[in-house]
């Protein structure tokens, strides 16, 4: 196998390792990539930082079912004539 | 500038998840926020006519929501003075210093940096309503509610491939809507 790779496919090991499904042969070309690459190792700098923003933030959605209850009757009252 | 226009037919997906975060750090209770929020809603619709279009919606509907917290403030404090016990004050007959000693201690290093985190919620918040609908939707599942690819790629009817290119493009536009402020 080829160590060597392209910006794109760095780019695309790096997103799957900010959610843990890079692979191990993929973070060590990842890795290789970035000592020669100053576009990727910048590109996955931010998205790191990025993932650590979103882990700090503590953000977090509401469940689905709750979004399409509120939807449903939020359409209802809409189609109310006034 | 064009006047804002209101569009609740938008207003779940675009906006609940800022209410959310707004609500749950004011309010820390699951529950409660959910109530808020959807009542927040309804009252906007009711008072779809007083909108003027100066502020942008999703300002308009954060006022609202303001008083629907502050409300919910008041009714718990009534209901707190006629079955339960008050919190037990130094001195039962000092008057006027309530307030003061209800302050949370200003070195308190907790209360600093869920201040911090909130605005960083709100920041991430108001730089996904950036990104289209289906891209917003697809980002947080994975990134926020930790989703399999799979389940996503299911739910959305789409490739593993697109799914990533999707994240892609989805964290790029992050990063730069976030980087000046928050990323330094």
């Amino acid at each position: 196998m080829n160590l060597f790779i392209k910006c794109e496919e760095a780019n695309h090991s790096c997103d799957k390792n900010q959610y843990k499904e890079a692979s191990f042969w993929e973070i060590i070309k990842l890795n290789f990539h970035l000592i020669y690459c100053a576009a990727c190792r910048k590109y996955t700098a931010r998205n790191m930082k990025l993932t650590r923003a979103f882990k700090k933030s503590n953000i977090q959605t509401l469940p689905d079912s709750y979004k399409r209850d509120i939807k449903e009757r939020l359409q209802k009252e809409m189609s109310k004539p006034e | 500038m064009p006047k804002e226009k209101l569009n609740p037919e938008v207003w779940v997906d675009r906006y609940s998840d800022y209410l959310y975060n707004y609500t749950i750090v004011r309010v820390n209770d699951h529950e409660v926020a959910q109530d808020l929020i959807s009542e927040t809603f309804f009252a906007g619709l009711k008072s779809k006519k007083n909108f003027k279009g100066e502020a942008s919606e999703r300002t308009w509907l954060i006022a609202i929501l303001k008083r629907k917290i502050i409300d919910h403030y008041r009714k718990k404090n009534s209901k707190k003075g006629k079955a339960e016990v008050h919190i037990d004050y130094n001195d039962q007959d000092a008057e006027g210093e309530w307030l003061e000693e209800r302050v949370r201690d200003p070195f308190d290093k907790t209360a600093e940096d869920n201040m911090e985190n909130e605005e960083l919620g709100l920041a991430i918040m108001n730089c996904l309503e950036k990104l289209n609908d289906k891209q917003a939707a697809i980002f947080k599942m994975k990134t926020i509610d930790d989703f399999d690819t799979e389940a996503i790629c299911n739910e959305f009817n789409i490739t593993p491939s697109n799914l990533w290119v999707i994240i892609h493009r989805a964290r790029k536009s992050m990063a730069e809507c976030m980087e000046k402020t928050w990323l330094n």
